[in-house]
């Protein structure tokens, strides 16, 4: 049986949950569908939750993801938790800016930057 | 005497999302073999998702009896395309702004904007089921 590639990577380090997304390109609703049954039930499980999203495997996203990143911090920030982005490359930051989603998203440079971030 | 070269095609897909994957590859190889540069065919792939998605999802709700007609033509000049589902259109002229205060924390209404971003022109009929989109390659 074939298995598809994890979508997502989890790692703990400084007291945070890293989760380092896969795909080069994030665009399918599967693919979406994917990472969200992953974040939201690690969201659920863990009370306040320091949470970085690691797109330094990233390329391309949809639209589709901003709205998946809007709902995984919604639910962050309901629980009390904190939500980093890091490692974004330009070309996808330039859709944040776009958007104006780089004032809703805190969002750093690197991973260490946005672990040190986090109280 | 220079010769430009450009064809016309017209692709009929069916109302999913990996068919919209497949027509965007298709589109995109093209788009490198006539030398268009990195950024430009970024651009053009975000502005052909979210227009493709829309169709398929949008337009076509996923009906797999429906199709999205996707007519383009790649020159030396422009890379231009027009996006019609089966749909019965939408309020184009009335989309709210995602970037205004009350909206930026909707999930979505995204798509329209960063095909404005990225492309020179994105021109809707009248109906709404139609979105004529140009690029302009640049000189290199």
């Amino acid at each position: 049986m074939v298995q598809d590639s994890p979508k997502i990577i989890l790692e703990y380090a400084q007291n945070a949950a890293i989760a380092t997304l896969t795909d080069e390109k994030i665009l399918e609703e599967t693919d979406i569908q994917a990472i969200e049954s992953t974040i939201m039930p690690l969201i659920e499980q863990t009370a306040s939750i320091n949470l970085v999203l690691d797109f330094s495997n990233v390329f391309f996203l949809s639209s589709a993801v901003l709205g998946l990143l809007i709902r995984i911090s919604k639910k962050v920030y309901e629980s009390n938790g904190q939500l980093r982005l890091c490692s974004i490359n330009k070309k996808i930051f330039q859709i944040f800016t776009i958007t104006r989603l780089d004032k809703i998203f805190d969002i750093h440079e690197d991973r260490q930057s946005a672990l040190d971030s986090l109280n | 005497m220079v010769l430009k070269s450009s064809t016309n095609k017209s692709i009929l897909i069916n109302s999913d999302t990996s068919s919209v994957g497949k027509i965007c590859n298709l589109l995109l190889e093209e788009l490198r073999g006539k030398n268009y540069a990195p950024e430009e065919v970024f651009a053009i792939h975000l502005a052909l998702e979210e227009a493709m998605i829309n169709a398929v999802k949008h337009g076509n709700k996923f009906d797999p009896a429906k199709k999205v007609d996707v007519n383009y033509t790649i020159s030396d000049e422009k890379f231009e395309i027009t996006v019609t589902d089966q749909g019965s259109g939408f309020s184009y002229k009335n989309l709210p702004d995602p970037r205004l205060e009350e909206n930026l924390y909707k999930p979505c209404g995204r798509g329209v904007l960063l095909m404005r971003s990225y492309m020179d022109v994105v021109e809707f009929n009248e109906t709404g089921n139609a979105v004529h989109m140009i690029k302009y390659k640049a000189k290199h």
